[in-house]
């Protein structure tokens, strides 16, 4: 049954081409919204039942994993490896389920669905209805190739696409000035990430005469030291190979030095922020390390990078949303914060932790983005916080699910979050002291900020316009419903990974056991038990600490003063905060504007110069003066071409001699 | 150095084609020109006979009795050629009648 | 004595060489193309020499009669009939004289290298040229022979060649 997993990702590619081309134009809303939800519905049907199937096979329960080649995509030929033995290159269109791709279908598939149905609410009257599910399809059937292949060169297809898809829908608004630009941002930024990615997925061809991941992997279970000797610039292969592959990840997931797209990315509609911005395409490059993790347990370094990388995001994206005004900028900044923590788990060896944390966020950030965008929709528009406050009366629904989704991110118990983020904390504990207290913080951050939000947009006095208030309407079902399903995740999915000393089982830990691979010799040490109820009442604390603060300055009635007062007492603080650590800027000026001259220069030199002037005007100019010389030579007095034949004459009998 | 060689032959006949060229290609005067293509059509026969002689092979003589019959007719046609443009013209110097030239 | 018999070919050989270059040079340089005609006449006599010395016999006799006898004749006939006024030239030479004789120099500089490199060897079978058939003849008979037989259609050209130059002169030459 499982052989069925290709349709998975063609269906919904299917529908892209026929909302996108086939039927652009030509069918009603509700046609493409049958299209587009009937490729997306039977996609999602089709991984339930293979991942059902593969899960009750003997397959699974051996620890094996399911693959399905499709065909033999580039049949390369031989490929001399660095060691010098010949090998058939080879790299098949294939697909894998294995307990982590199970589980990342499951969230691309569930919550996918869940956004498509509502952006029919969300986008039911915009006029770009049909591009938008053709672009949402393809982002999907992309997204899917991602997960489910079984090699590092589909995935990377994936990964591409889902970029295309990401710079289409930021800048689906394209009549405005600023989504394509925000569009063509985040496909460079992305771009600088994925050149090192292709890098070391050349360095690992060349090293294993294959992309597959059961090739590559198998062998470094094998024989570790495949990988561990000298490589380049002093590091081992495999440190060079996570390295490479982490700054690919550092572009598509937002980390530090390439975040700086997805806060811009914010300006696509508010769906496509659920979806490709907080729940699927970011956590890409999570999913890639986890893949990975055989290589990243034996690159000590770079695996210390990564958490660190990871940490310092999230703590740094935090404190940005802290002093956000728009609701959905807030949001942005704390997926970058929470996909640090994805990074931390990564990181310091918590694999399964960062799935698990990966899942949850799915769910409660997909809530919360759907939900700030039902709030946006009441509004007819408005995404400044400022200009709200007091929405819980008007827009009970959304308010509900929405408190629900900010619980869970912040960690309270027994909420999904809680679970997730304490893990990482308690394997972060295992690594560094230091990793842990500046995540604890961060935790705090993460819980002030949402309520923040919470206080800012659906308490107090409502600070918009008379116009807007009369409007002010709870959204259509189509957006509720899926609100409701996905506060349900964000509340049920926390029970996979309850620790063993509560009593649960871990169940995510083990159900992604096989995933790990066996090399390192560091493996993460279970704290005692004691230890790990300190740990969490720490978390705990410093979440409800983070939430009375929130309380204390935004909550009740307060409405603007008690942040306005903070803003007040600190202004430098408040003003670096507002500014966004002036990254932008930075880059702007280091980056961009060097780059710009560099290409304006070679330009100027290159193609004016050298080209057109050398090339193209030398070349013409060099003809013309050679017919203008040889013009004399047509005399048409036949004894001087006598003369010539002379030349001729003497010409042969030297070339005789 | 006396004793004459098929070499010798070509060299004087290497020597009168030059001159003979030089005469075609530089003379002024029609007639001259004229006269100076007999001279290589002379020299060129010199050619044919050393070499008849050296392979011995009459073939060569034959060729140069066929030169001379050409050179003949050439010769004549040629000068009826000159001296109807002489009519035209009143000058021998034919450079001159460059009508054709581009 | 013994001298001129030993080496009167040798001897022959040069003279009438040096006759004929000296000749052509005058031919080329001379002003008065009445002169030059006069030096090219020369110039074919000694080739008919130069002929003989080889076996050629005929071709020798051909050369007296036909250059000489006829084509010169015919150039005298014409440079007279062209009034001596009209080839008073403005100039002897054309203005390129300078790059046609260095030119020329290094060609005979250049041939004159290749041919010292070049031995011919012994000469052939010179009986050939006075036989038929291995029968031996003469010079003339035997050319005669061949013309007659392996030769025969260029020779039948030749004739046909002649007539239309014969044709071509006579329809140039007439005054309307």
């Amino acid at each position: 049954m499982s052989d069925w997993i290709w349709l998975v990702p063609v269906l919904p590619l299917l529908g892209a081409l026929t909302n996108g081309v086939l039927l652009r134009g030509r069918v009603s809303n509700r046609g493409a919204t049958a299209v587009a939800l009937g490729s997306t519905a039977l996609s999602l049907g089709v991984a339930l039942v293979a991942i059902a199937s593969y899960l009750g096979s003997e397959a699974y329960k051996a620890g094996e994993v399911f693959e399905k080649v499709v065909y033999a995509w580039i049949p390369a030929g031989t490929l001399q490896l660095s060691d010098g033995s010949f090998q058939n290159l080879s790299i098949e269109m294939g697909f894998r389920l294995d307990p982590l791709s199970c589980v990342m279908l499951f969230v691309v598939t569930f919550v996918g669905f869940l956004i498509h149905v509502y952006s029919v609410g969300y986008m039911a009257h915009d006029d770009g209805y049909q591009r938008y599910f053709a672009y949402l399809n393809l982002f999907m059937g992309a997204m899917l190739l991602l997960v489910l292949g079984n090699n590092f060169l589909v995935l990377f297809v994936g990964w591409e696409g889902v970029g295309l898809c990401s710079y289409l829908l930021i800048g689906f608004y394209f009549k405005e000035t600023f989504p394509p630009y925000a569009g063509r941002k985040a496909f460079i930024v992305n771009r600088i990430g994925d050149f090192a990615f292709l890098v070391g997925l050349f360095a690992l061809a060349e090293r294993f005469g294959s992309l597959g991941f059961t090739e590559i992997f198998s062998a470094i279970e094998h024989d570790p030291s495949l990988v561990t000797g000298e490589y380049l610039l002093g590091m081992s292969f495999a440190s060079f190979v996570a390295l490479c592959l982490f700054i690919g990840a550092t572009g598509k997931s937002a980390q530090i030095p390439l975040f700086v797209w997805l806060p811009d990315a914010m300006a696509g509609p508010t769906p496509v922020s659920a979806l490709i911005h907080a729940a699927t395409m970011v956590t890409a490059g999570v999913y890639m390390v986890v893949r990975s993790n055989a290589l990243y347990q034996l690159a000590g370094g770079v695996s210390e990078l990564v958490a660190i990388v990871g940490c310092a995001t999230a703590i740094f994206a935090a404190t940005i949303g802290l002093a956000q005004t728009d609701i959905k900028k807030v949001l942005a900044y704390s997926t970058v914060s929470q996909l640090g923590y994805m990074f931390l788990a990564a990181g310091v060896g918590a694999y399964s932790s960062a799935i698990f944390h990966l899942g949850t966020h799915a769910f409660f950030k997909a809530l919360l983005f759907l939900g700030s965008g039902s709030v946006i929709h009441a509004l007819g528009g408005e995404q400044d916080m400022r200009k709200m406050g007091g929405l819980r009366k008007h827009l009970p629904s959304t308010y509900k699910t929405f408190v629900i989704g900010a619980v869970a991110i912040a960690g309270i118990p027994p909420l999904a979050g809680f679970f997730s983020k304490d893990q990482i904390l308690a394997g972060a504990w295992g690594s560094s002291r230091l990793l842990w207290f500046v995540g604890l913080v961060t935790a705090g951050l993460t819980a002030c900020y949402m309520a923040r939000l919470v206080y800012m947009t659906f308490y107090g006095e409502f600070r918009g316009t008379e116009e807007q208030r009369h409007h002010l309407h709870e959204s259509p079902s189509s957006m509720t419903v899926p609100l409701w399903i996905l506060a349900a995740g964000a509340v049920v999915t926390g029970l996979l990974g309850i620790p063993a000393f509560l009593g649960g089982g871990d169940w995510i830990g083990h159900f992604l056991a096989p995933v790990i691979a066996q090399v390192g010799t560091d493996h993460a040490h279970h704290a005692e038990v004691w230890l790990e109820w300190v740990l969490m009442g720490f978390a705990v604390v410093a979440a409800v600490l983070g939430i009375l603060m929130a309380r204390r300055t935004w909550g009740g009635d307060r409405g603007l003063e008690g942040g306005a007062a903070w803003a007040g007492r600190f202004p430098a603080v408040h003003r670096l905060l507002v500014g966004k650590y002036w990254v932008d800027e930075f880059y702007d000026r280091w980056v961009i504007k060097t780059l710009a001259a560099l290409a304006n220069g070679l330009r100027r030199f290159v193609d004016g110069y050298l080209i057109d002037g050398v090339f193209v005007h030398g070349t013409a100019f060099l003809t013309e003066m050679t017919g203008d010389l040889l013009r004399f030579t047509t005399t048409g007095n036949v004894r001087n071409y006598a003369l010539y034949f002379l030349l001729g004459l003497l010409l042969m009998f030297w070339w005789m001699l | 150095m006396l004793e004459i060689t098929t070499t010798h032959y070509l060299a004087l006949s290497f020597v009168l084609f030059t001159i003979g060229l030089i005469g075609i290609v530089s003379r002024r005067n029609m007639i001259t020109v004229l006269m100076s293509i007999e001279l290589v059509l002379n020299a060129v026969n010199l050619n044919f006979i050393a070499f008849s002689y050296q392979l011995g092979d009459l073939t060569g003589q034959i060729f140069s009795i066929f030169v001379i019959t050409v050179a003949a007719g050439e010769a004549a046609v040629g000068l009826g050629i000159l001296v109807a443009v002489f009519r035209l013209r009143g000058s021998t110097e034919i450079d001159r009648a460059q009508e054709m030239s581009g | 004595m013994d001298f001129l018999v030993a080496n009167g070919e040798g001897l022959l050989f040069y003279f009438f060489a040096l006759m004929m270059v000296v000749s052509a040079l005058l031919v080329v340089t001379l002003r008065n193309p009445m002169y030059g005609a006069i030096s090219l006449l020369v110039s074919f006599l000694a080739a008919a020499v130069l002929f003989l010395l080889r076996h050629a016999e005929f071709v020798a006799g051909v050369q007296i009669f036909v250059y000489g006898g006829g084509i010169m004749v015919l150039f005298l006939f014409v440079i007279m009939l062209i009034n001596l006024q009209g080839l008073a030239e403005s100039q002897r030479f054309l203005p390129h004289l300078p790059w046609a004789l260095i030119l020329g120099v290094l060609v005979v500089v250049m041939a004159g290298m290749l041919l010292s490199g070049v031995d011919f060897g012994a000469a052939g079978d010179t009986a050939v040229m006075t036989s038929i058939d291995g029968e031996t003849v003469g010079n003339s008979e035997a050319i005669g022979w061949l013309l007659y037989t392996d030769f025969l259609l260029p020779f039948e050209v030749a004739s046909v060649f002649l007539l239309v130059a014969m044709v071509g002169a006579v329809v140039l030459g007439r005054r309307d």
